[in-house]
């Protein structure tokens, strides 16, 4: 085997005026540092946990959405709207997966059919294309597997893997020059003239001509660091089952009518990428935005959806549940239904550009808020094209997806192919590798499972995970007290049993 | 791409592909092949550092790797060969055998297969305990593997979720470990999950605490374990309001079942039963696809390695004589279950047996009952028990002068 190998340490951030600093490593912020890679200027990320993709941004449906949910002239709409219009070409460039594989809004009676004609009328009003109003008869057709009277079909709707499309923005970002910092929290912005002073929990202070505020539920706090602006974000979680892989059930993803006054699109059902399937998310207003823990209530809730809508999903195994936060805004009326996006520079401190309350469609909105944020910072000066950016990114090898003659072929090349470290999703010792072997430098096991698929089939690690830990102590000679989970404050050993 | 032609593959180096790979080559096979995906053979053994091996196969009390080093010699001694650190990723529907290692990927064409892959333990999100997702939560067999087979410390203060045998060898070893403290066993069933004597050397003597009818309830702190809520359970295994009580712990091993690992055996197109989520097997051992056999945990869960191995035995016979004699495919009956019985085994059995051995589990602990089984109308066996646990697997020899074609098994409740 070869000698030992560290992960490539982050560059040390220069002392100098950056022209960006970037707050938050959630698709958002990896969107804009990637947009902003595209011109000239410093850029630096600041992400106060250990990899991108860290909170909302690895929690949710990973639900590319047509569009049709939002009041039409709204920056929802229209960033959703125009952000799947784009994305296509982004993963082609960046190599990550997208599946578009529709979606249906389901309606049991006469009475939920008025919203689904009231939510194609909308999606009509915002330029969805690819929306038809069907009926039972045809629903089975399609989805023989599922209850329902009546449908609203979308056509272009599809589903990535958040963490992978996170993580792909950010690698090309880093590769054209764009840096990031983890494990240091911004608590801190004052501004000296026109440059602005960025303090970090680890006493580190970056300056910047302009800040980027991308902080997800702490976004709001984050631009109260600079000012007050009346902002508050009300934080709602949202929890989930993983089912065990399920081929042939459901192709498409099936939605309820989103529930009335609620916070959310309704408890719905989406197959990943891999053939799991999604079950929530439940809507709850809590007080602590950090809370992502999932309870017993709501479990209870999230399954009794199962019966009313696919019921031949209640003979399949669990494998894990999560929580995602919504960062919702409230409107000056106090209706918890509806507050749009807030993208723009801040009221009282000129370049500084808040985004706060970016919960859906964010993610399928990111590259279009990314666009609209380096429209913000053109509009008052000068971009210069960065004519050696480079928007590609190398396809990591996914060996499970190819055939045996490559496979062989692989091995041939490179024999780690050939040794198996995760048996449920067939990830290769070369994949892992990889994995830590990471651009950016991160490698809790969560870093590793969000890059390459160890960790998170059906035994949940249970054959992977020693294996991976293994290769940390010997090959990359991490101390055993230094294998986290994610952050550094969750690992996962004490010392050693004997020393 | 590599190819081979064998007569026989074993797939899985534990005790019962182990036995299995030694018992082919003494019924006549010279052409076996043994494939193991991990650097050692022995399978689970190896990390059982433990004793309690060997009583029923070499009459003494052997530890893990004691019990796997007998099983290797014999292998050693028939020559059979073996592939290490060889991973099966596909049995397709003609039996060919998908293997991949560092010289390449190699596909194995063989008359017949011996499954014998072993099983995974359940995990959190399969019991869906409620709260935070933290580091430190460990199935115990990976909290086994660190300690054994890595020497790294999981944590210091611990809680073990689950009574099984697993659950209370982790529990005393824990005890036995310096700077670590097993807090207490936990058991959401009215009754032990594993046997009595490992209660008395695992729990009792070490004085940890079980409590029974109690589970988890909520898993507290974000980023490593901090502590648990657990609840007594009501008689349908909810949790009780009002019996929360808070333990301060920073790590939880999970020792909540073990699932048969059958991933290959569906691909080969093997049918599984909703039973023992093993394959479906005749009394000869044999799948629902000819010339496929599965012996050891993948085909149901044992609580004694002994009896894996022994089934493994058994099945390499089997599969000699499948191999060099042939047999055409039979009519199969199915042997049916009734009150009382969770699985038994074999599910089906071969036109014209008159002899059989059948293995069954209780679904929970029973007192004063007798076990029936019956062919036809005419009573083949009958045993009265004061009492019967499930975590004991219970192996019956009948006989019968006609063929049994209409077995049946049940459980009658008897006086006192
Ligand atoms: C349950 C749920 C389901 C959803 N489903 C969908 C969907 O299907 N489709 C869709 O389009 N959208 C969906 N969304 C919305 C989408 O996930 C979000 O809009 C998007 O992920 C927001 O990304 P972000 O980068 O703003 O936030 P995040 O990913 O949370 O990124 C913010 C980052 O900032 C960091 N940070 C915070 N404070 C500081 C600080 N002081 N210093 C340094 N770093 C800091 C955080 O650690 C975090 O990593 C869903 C959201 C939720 C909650
Ligand atoms: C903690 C613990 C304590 C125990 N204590 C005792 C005890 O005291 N006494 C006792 O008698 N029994 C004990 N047992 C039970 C006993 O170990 C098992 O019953 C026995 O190991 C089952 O044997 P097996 O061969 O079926 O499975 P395993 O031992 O699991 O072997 C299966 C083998 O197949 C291999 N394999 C699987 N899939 C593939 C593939 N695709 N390609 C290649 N190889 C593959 C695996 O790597 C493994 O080596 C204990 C078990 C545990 C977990």
């Amino acid at each position: 085997m070869s000698e030992p190998r560290k992960t490539r340490p982050i560059p040390a951030p220069a002392s100098s005026t950056h022209d960006f600093i970037i707050i938050g490593a959630g698709v958002i912020g990896c969107s804009i540092a990637r947009e902003l890679a595209k011109y000239h200027g410093d850029c630096l990320v600041i992400e106060k946990e250990d990899d991108v993709a860290s909170e909302i941004s690895k929690a949710n449906s990973g639900v590319l959405h047509a569009g049709f949910y939002m009041p039409p002239n709204t920056l929802k709409a229209k960033t959703d709207v125009q952000g799947l219009a784009m994305f296509k070409k982004l993963s082609e460039e960046l190599n990550f997966e997208m599946r578009t594989n529709e979606k249906l809004v389901v309606a049991m009676d006469e009475e939920e059919l008025k919203h689904l004609e009231f939510l194609y009328e909308q999606g009509r009003k915002n330029g969805v294309k690819g929306l038809r109003l069907i009926e039972e008869q045809e629903i089975r057709s399609m989805e023989p597997n599922i209850n329902g009277k009546y449908a609203l079909h979308s056509l272009f709707s599809s589903i990535i893997k958040p963490y992978e499309f996170t993580i792909a923005l950010a690698e090309n970002a880093c590769r054209n020059r764009v840096r990031f910092l983890f494990n240091e929290a911004v608590t801190r912005i004052t501004r000296h003239d026109s440059t602005f002073h960025v303090g970090t929990s680890e006493g580190n202070t970056f300056l910047s001509r302009w800040v980027i505020n991308c902080a997800g539920v702490h976004s709001d706090d984050v631009s109260r660091m600079a000012a007050e602006t009346g902002y508050e974000i009300h934080p709602c979680k949202g929890e989930y089952y993983i089912t065990d892989k399920v081929e042939g059930l459901i192709q498409r993803m099936i939605y309820p009518v989103p529930p009335k006054h609620g916070a959310g699109l309704g408890i719905h059902f989406t197959p990943t990428i891999e053939h799991n399937i999604l079950i929530g998310p439940s809507a709850q207003y809590i007080s602590d935005r950090t809370d992502t823990s999932n309870t017993a209530e709501t479990m209870k809730t999230l399954k009794t959806e199962i019966h009313k809508y696919i019921p031949g999903l209640a003979n399949i195994d669990f494998i894990r549940n999560y929580a995602g936060i919504r960062p919702k805004l409230i409107d000056g009326k106090g209706d918890r239904t509806f507050a749009d996006f807030v993208i723009e520079e801040n009221k009282k401190v000129d370049h500084l550009i808040d985004l706060i309350g970016i919960e859906s469609p964010g993610l399928t909105g990111a590259p279009a808020i990314a666009q609209m944020v380096v429209d913000i910072i053109g509009n008052k000066e000068d971009l210069k094209r960065n004519e050696a950016f480079d928007p590609h990114r190398e396809k990591p090898v996914v060996f499970a997806a190819l055939s045996c003659e490559q496979q062989a072929e692989l091995i041939q090349e490179n024999e780690e192919y050939g040794i198996m470290v995760c048996r449920c999703e067939t990830v290769t010792q070369a994949e892992i590798v990889n994995a830590i072997e990471n651009p950016l430098g991160v490698c809790s096991l969560d870093a590793v499972k969000r890059r390459c698929r160890s960790m998170m089939g059906r035994c949940q690690g249970g054959f992977c995970t020693p294996r991976i830990v293994g290769l940390l102590l010997d090959r990359y000679g991490r101390k055993p007290q230094e294998i986290y989970k994610n952050n550094r404050k969750s690992n996962l050993f004490c010392g050693l049993i004997k020393d | 791409m590599i190819r081979r032609e064998v007569d026989v593959v074993v797939i899985g180096a534990g005790p019962a592909g182990l036995a299995a790979a030694v018992s082919t080559k003494r019924n006549g096979v010279d052409n076996v092949l043994l494939l193991e995906r991990n650097e050692f053979l022995g399978g689970i053994l190896l990390q059982c550092i433990h004793d309690g091996f060997g009583l029923h196969l070499y009459d003494r009390m052997l530890s893990g790797p004691q019990y796997a080093e007998r099983l290797i010699e014999d292998l050693e001694k028939e020559d059979v060969p073996c592939l290490l650190n060889s991973m099966v990723l596909d049995i397709d529907k003609n039996k060919m055998v998908t293997v991949a290692n560092t010289k390449g990927l190699i596909q194995i064409e063989a008359k017949a297969i011996i499954l014998a892959m072993g099983c995974r333990e359940r995990t959190r999100g399969a019991i869906e305990i409620p709260g935070f997702r933290p580091a430190g939560i460990f199935t115990a067999g990976v909290a086994q593997n660190f300690m054994n087979l890595k020497n790294l410390k999981p944590g210091k203060e611990v809680v073990i979720l689950g009574s099984g045998d697993v659950g209370m060898i982790m529990a005393r070893h824990v005890a036995l470990e310096q700077g670590m403290h097993p807090v207490c066993v936990l058991e959401i069933m009215p009754f032990l999950g594993g046997l009595t004597r490992n209660k008395v050397q695992c729990l009792d003597d070490y004085d940890i605490p079980l409590h029974l009818s109690t589970t988890v309830t909520d898993i507290k702190g974000k980023h490593r374990l901090q502590g648990l809520t657990i609840s007594k359970v009501d008689e349908n295994l909810k949790p009780i309001k009002g019996t929360e009580q808070d333990i301060a712990c920073d790590t939880l091993f999970l020792s909540v079942g073990l699932i048969p690992e059958n991933e290959l055996s569906r691909k080969a197109g093997v049918a599984l039963s909703r039973g023992t989520r093993g394959a479906q097997v005749d009394n000869n051992h044999e799948t629902s696809v000819p010339g496929v056999f599965s012996a050891g945990n993948v085909l149901h869960i044992h609580d004694v390695a002994d009896y894996a191995s022994l089934e493994g035995y058994y099945v390499g016979e089997k599969a000699a004589e499948y191999v060099n004699k042939g047999w055409d495919q039979p009519k199969r009956f199915p042997i049916q279950a009734g009150n009382g019985i969770m699985y038994l085994l074999p599910q089906l059995i071969r036109e014209d047996c008159r002899e059989l051995e059948l293995k069954f589990r209780v679904k929970r602990p029973y007192e004063n009952v007798r076990v029936l089984i019956k062919n036809g109308d005419v009573r083949l066996y009958q045993k009265k028990f004061t009492r019967i646990l499930a975590s004991e697997m219970q192996i019956v020899r009948v006989k019968s002068d006609r063929p049994l074609s209409d077995v049946t098994i049940c459980l009658e409740k008897t006086d006192a």
